[in-house]
């Protein structure tokens, strides 16, 4: 009788046809040790009820490299023991019955260069749909340095970023135009230009406005483009406006970009939906035209928020900075839409760092080195004004774009009052931060200070004084802050 | 107009104290602050002129408000601004930037619209202060 977690050595057993156990195959190893070279994933496994925990994860490893559901001799034609995904660890999850944390490694040539299509064809295809699971999420990665030396990266980065948007020291400030669908190209480069000219940095096409029969892409470019330049010349600040480039084809996206660019915009933007490979298309399409390259993370959510099923935004937001995306929203943590404080610092930490140290408290399983690729911008957008300036700074810290959407648009003295608000309490709190204040605990004092001297950020602190957002997350790290997990 | 530019245009204008405070904030994190002046204030002018070199090893900010406040003698009539640099790895870049001060007129920007075909236009920025020569702006 054959071993059900153990390697079949002898090949005349291995390789006689019929049906045998992931494990028996070859694809859990509890001995192996990554590799500095290998890809690593960790999946949180729910195994059907009966299934072994250990033959789940091998069948996962299996499945996401180089098994079919039955031996097959061909194996023997190849050096299949490199190409197999080896499973070399499981845990249980902690206060989860039922649920694993399942680390596969992958040999590197598994991988095509600098292709997040082919590396998610691997990791998150058919193995997602595998019967003898009940649900499989993809929690995290390491990536090695050799395989993301692989890929562009960021197309321009924070640092140029700020360079060439000449703002240096404090959050940047956007808000995305609303209503999102119905203004004509002439009332919707009202809103930007008074935005703009109230002080905000950027203003943002939703993820939705593309080019349809109330406004199509060349008047919205046209007009955003004239409100952006009458801002500069009102305020002598460098402006931007997120053109959203998002379209049916290639072809067409690179002639709004193309057009974007004749206009002398700074940034253009694409939504999720349009798929890893139109995202590198347009993150080199970027960085040979100086353009930052703004990403709205449209449909994430489908696959991102349930912690039993999908894939987990860390990971999301690893293939984002492989991929070469400048801004990606990542949470506001106060505002409207999902995410606690911990586990949103892992998604900055990924986007903002150098190095990102295990940290299992933030949901980051694995030490990644980003070899120097360009740091993207987070973005934070949904539900927030003004009054949380100082909870936002805490929180997300100065390399962030804070999107005050409603917060601008909706102020009682219009949008120019809004931006203006919303620029008086941010560089209000930066001051008093930089003068060493406890603006954690002051925040409220400091913005009714700076009031004093701002009816507009008076006006929209009354407004929206109580307003907050205290749900709870669905996803939420599975390790307390300090973790009695050796690793 | 006010020029909006650096991180507290839209607050009132800094007291020295105000200044030092902020720049003791830079060099306490290890950056080198500096002082620039221009009479060109194109949002787009990377390069205004150094008032000396970036002070890499001062750790009192009274030492930048000291320069501050000689370049006002030479240069009041003009914007000045206060810079930190960051020079660690994956950065090696500007931290901050802050206007400590200004022309008592700021004339502002002209908007220039170039109309080309269809409807295309282009948009160039030109400073009003500009159209005089170097050394003859701003009074």
């Amino acid at each position: 009788m054959l071993d059900k977690n153990m390697t079949v050595t002898d090949a005349k057993k291995r390789y006689s046809a019929g049906v045998m156990k992931y494990a028996q195959m070859g694809y859990w190893e509890p001995d192996y040790q990554p590799k500095d070279t290998d890809v690593i994933a960790l999946f949180r496994i729910t195994p059907q009820d009966g299934v072994d925990e250990v033959e789940a994860a091998a069948a996962v490893a299996g499945e996401s490299s180089t098994a079919t559901w039955t031996v097959v001799w061909t194996d023997r034609l190849t050096a299949c023991d490199k190409y197999r995904a080896k499973a070399y660890r499981v845990d249980p999850v902690p206060n989860a019955p039922g649920e694993f944390f399942a680390y596969i490694a992958y040999d590197l040539d598994l991988f095509e260069p600098g292709s997040i299509a082919n590396l998610t064809a691997s990791i998150i295809g058919n193995v997602f749909g595998f019967k003898p699971l009940k649900a499989l999420r993809l929690e995290d990665m390491r990536l090695p340095v050799a395989y993301v030396k692989t890929f562009q990266g960021p197309a321009t980065g924070i640092v140029v970023e700020r360079e060439r948007l000449n703002c240096y020291g404090r959050p940047l400030l956007g808000a995305t135009v609303k209503p999102k669908l119905g203004l004509s190209g002439r009332n919707y480069g009202r809103v930007v230009y008074e935005a703009l000219k109230g002080g905000l940095d950027f203003t943002k096409d939703d993820e939705n406005i593309n080019s349809q029969p109330f406004m199509h892409w060349r008047d919205r470019f046209l007009y955003c483009m004239e409100a952006v330049s009458r801002a500069s010349a009102a305020t002598g600040e460098v402006k931007g406006t997120y053109l959203n480039i998002t379209a049916g084809t290639m072809e067409e996206m690179y002639a709004r970009a193309e057009f974007a660019k004749s206009l002398g915009s700074v940034v253009v933007m694409i939504d999720l939906v349009i798929g890893y490979t139109a995202i590198q298309s347009m993150a080199k399409w970027a960085r040979d035209n100086d353009m930052i390259l703004h990403l709205h993370r449209a449909g994430h959510s489908t696959y991102t928020r349930q912690r039993s099923h999908g894939v987990s935004f860390r990971v999301i937001a690893k293939w984002m900075r492989l991929a070469g995306v400048d801004h990606l929203h990542a949470g506001t943590v106060v505002g409207k839409l999902e995410g606690d404080p911990a586990t949103t610092k892992g998604y900055y930490d990924i986007f903002r760092e150098e190095y990102n140290p295990m940290a299992l408290e933030n949901g980051i399983f694995f030490d990644q080195d980003w070899a120097s690729l360009n740091k993207m911008m987070p973005v934070a957008s949904g539900g927030i004004h003004a009054g949380q300036m100082h909870q936002l700074l805490t929180y997300l810290g100065e390399d962030v774009v804070l999107q005050f959407g409603g917060g601008t648009i909706g102020h009682p003295q219009g949008i120019e009052a809004g931006a203006t608000a919303n620029r008086v309490a941010l560089e209000a709190m930066v001051f008093a931060r930089n003068a060493g204040r406890d603006i954690w605990n002051e925040g409220e004092d400091i913005l009714r200070a700076a009031a004093r001297t701002c009816t507009p950020l008076k006006q929209a602190l009354d407004t929206w004084k109580d307003v907050t957002f205290d749900y709870a997350s669905t996803d939420t790290p599975d390790y307390a802050p300090t973790p009695e997990v050796s690793f | 107009m006010r020029l909006r530019q650096g991180q507290y245009s839209f607050l009132p204008d800094l007291s020295d104290d105000d200044i030092r405070v902020q720049a003791q904030y830079a060099i306490d994190k290890g950056w080198a602050v500096s002082v620039e002046y221009t009479d060109d204030p194109h949002p787009r002018n990377s390069f205004w002129e150094m008032w000396g070199h970036p002070m890499f090893d001062t750790p009192d900010a009274a030492a930048l408000v000291y320069e501050v406040n000689e370049c006002r003698k030479a240069h009041g009539a003009k914007y000045i601004r206060v810079l930190a640099f960051d020079a660690s790895a994956g950065w090696e870049s500007i931290r901050m930037s802050f206007i400590v001060n200004r022309p008592a007129e700021e004339p502002g920007f002209r908007l220039v619209r170039q109309e080309g075909e269809g409807r295309m236009i282009r948009y160039t920025i030109e400073s009003y202060a500009t159209r005089e020569p170097e050394g003859a702006r701003y009074a």
